[in-house]
């Protein structure tokens, strides 16, 4: 079996993937979106409860996909817990840059630099909107709209 | 007519055949590919692959213009292409054969000039829960235009339809039928003959979508009785960019053109401009002419092969298929219906289908995976996605071994 296979399919992956962390509705979300991914038909809701402090008290989601969406939904909601949108907004642009192979050895920041094991998507391409729909969808909610599409 | 006596229908070899498709000696992540996507979109043979490069290197000019020798050579070729597909579909006469895009524009174009010029708010359309999107879609763009009623005939678990559902739906207002001869997903292949009789019988037309049939079913639109039946070039071994519509002449003759343009006129002023005659005038603008004469070669070459033949090889890969899949850990095929051909679907109940694409792709297998422009019946299967492995006439053992050896593989991961 090839290794960027291996590089994918890391341990860690395959146990967020089949025991996702955060993996519920909130009834009391502040901000909700839906993503879907039309290419394949995924499509998952991203909650998030934004405290007083303007820092996310409480993240998480549903929905059905792939090992890659659903490791970095996990690992996301997990990261999000007591960052304000800006902070967020950042973790995003870095891991979106991590993941298209924009910028080489991309600085996660020290908490989320466990993302690293996401990297492997950069050698399939056709899977790269797998790990970036949780993100995109997180994004949407944080700045207020109900759905997006990754086309 | 080489091809002919090369494969004769009694003896076919499929072997002899996959040597005539250059792109099936390639490799993939350097494994011998085992291509199972031909219901996506065919590969090519030599024979489609030489006609087009003839066309440009020896034969190019436009069509229907040209007052010099290649333009009138490429224009028989090409209008001998309509002949070419009225005898393999059965059609009384070239007038009723539409050259589009794909069979998308086919159907978007009964939509339209059918549609919009016969249906009334109020009239149903019926279609089933197995239908592509583009069998859906254009409904739904005329339903919201119209205000015509969009009516859905469900299937069962097996993914056949209910005929007996299907009848209930029929009325006094079904202006339209319009389903599918065979599944995209599930392979099921309908009871066509049996639809067309009883939509007729309440007098509405019907509009057989025959992609994925086409290639596997001999077809006979006059024996059949439909009013349109639409397919694709490309899912047929021959080019993309070329698609057919087949409509009655009597309902091509009274409907509109669908787009306004060059060689769909019969004259112009700035006043008022009278239509050129079937099918022309369903043809406006430059057509794909390579792609139709590919389309054409695609036909003579499986024309040689024999539908019957190429039917009975498609049917031995199925069955092997279905047995290896079956007994594989884990494994559950959706659409299980005793009629279909050539695909078959399935899920695993520990790996999602684009991680099994994605580390089966590493083995050289190429399948494709998702909900295959068919959502509401993957909502109906209650699966959000399926592996869709396919089959064509070139498809042999070694393909299916190549799947199943790789599902190993993805067990090994998610197992």
């Amino acid at each position: 079996m090839s290794d960027d296979l291996r590089e994918l399919y890391q341990e860690v992956i395959l146990d967020h993937g089949k025991h996702p962390r955060n993996f519920h509705a909130c009834e009391d979300a502040t901000n909700e979106a839906r993503g879907n991914n039309p290419l394949c038909g995924d499509q998952l809701v991203i909650y998030l409860k934004m405290g007083e402090d303007g820092k996310v008290a409480d993240a998480s989601f549903v929905g059905k996909g792939c090992a890659i969406s659903m490791a970095s939904a996990s690992m996301m909601t997990d990261l999000l817990k007591g960052r304000t949108a800006e902070e967020a907004q950042a973790m995003f642009d870095a891991f979106h840059k991590m993941c298209t192979g924009e910028e080489e050895d991309v600085d996660l920041g020290e908490e989320a630099e466990k993302l690293r094991v996401l990297s492997g998507v950069r050698e399939f391409p056709t899977r790269v909107k797998c790990a970036t729909l949780p993100w995109h969808t997180m994004v949407a909610a944080l700045e207020g709209q109900d759905e997006i599409s990754t086309e | 007519m080489a091809d002919t006596a090369m494969h004769s229908p009694a003896a076919y070899d499929v072997e002899t055949v996959r040597g005539d498709f250059p792109i099936l000696s390639r490799t993939m992540h350097g494994k011998p590919l085992a291509f199972l996507d031909s219901a996506a979109s065919a590969q090519k043979p030599r024979a489609v692959i030489d006609t087009v490069r003839d066309v440009y290197e020896r034969e190019y000019a436009n069509v229907h213009r040209g007052l010099y020798e290649i333009s009138e050579a490429v224009t028989d070729r090409y209008e001998g292409t309509r002949e070419t597909i009225r005898d393999f579909i059965g059609a009384a006469s070239t007038k009723e054969i539409v050259f589009t895009r794909n069979a998308t524009e086919s159907v978007n174009l009964v939509a339209h000039s059918f549609g919009r010029n016969f249906l009334e708010e109020g009239d149903e359309v019926v279609i089933t829960e197995l239908e592509h999107h583009a069998n859906i879609v254009p409904w739904q763009m005329l339903r919201d235009e119209k205000g015509i009623v969009l009516k859905v005939a469900p299937i069962t678990d097996d993914g056949e339809l209910i005929m007996s559902a299907f009848e209930d739906l029929l009325g006094p207002r079904t202006k339209l039928v319009a389903v599918a001869h065979m599944s995209n997903v599930m392979g099921t292949i309908l009871p066509v003959e049996d639809i067309i009789r009883r939509a007729h019988a309440v007098g509405a037309k019907v509009l057989i979508d025959g992609c994925q049939s086409v290639t596997h079913i001999p077809i006979d639109v006059q024996a059949l009785g439909c009013d349109f039946f639409v397919f694709s070039g490309h899912k047929l071994y021959g080019p993309s960019g070329i698609g057919l519509l087949y409509g009655r002449e009597e309902l091509l003759d009274a409907m509109p053109p669908f787009m306004g343009g060059g060689d769909m006129i019969s004259s112009v002023t700035f006043e008022k401009s009278t239509w050129a005659r079937l099918p022309h005038k369903f043809e406006a603008g430059t057509p794909a002419i390579a792609q139709a004469i590919g389309l054409g070669a695609a036909i003579d070459y499986v024309n040689g092969l024999g539908l019957a033949a190429i039917g009975q090889h498609e049917a031995d890969m199925l069955n092997y298929a279905t047995q290896q899949l079956s007994s594989f850990d884990g494994l559950r095929i959706i659409g299980t219906a005793p009629n279909k051909a050539s695909v078959v679907s399935f899920v695993l109940d520990y790996a999602h289908p684009h991680d099994i694409a994605t580390i089966i792709d590493r083995a050289g297998v190429a399948v494709r995976a998702g909900h295959h422009c068919a959502q509401p019946l993957m909502d109906r299967m209650d699966v959000p996605a399926t592996v869709r492995a396919s089959i064509g006439l070139y498809t042999n053992k070694s393909d299916i071994d190549a799947l199943v050896g790789a599902l190993g593989d993805v067990q090994e991961f998610f197992g």
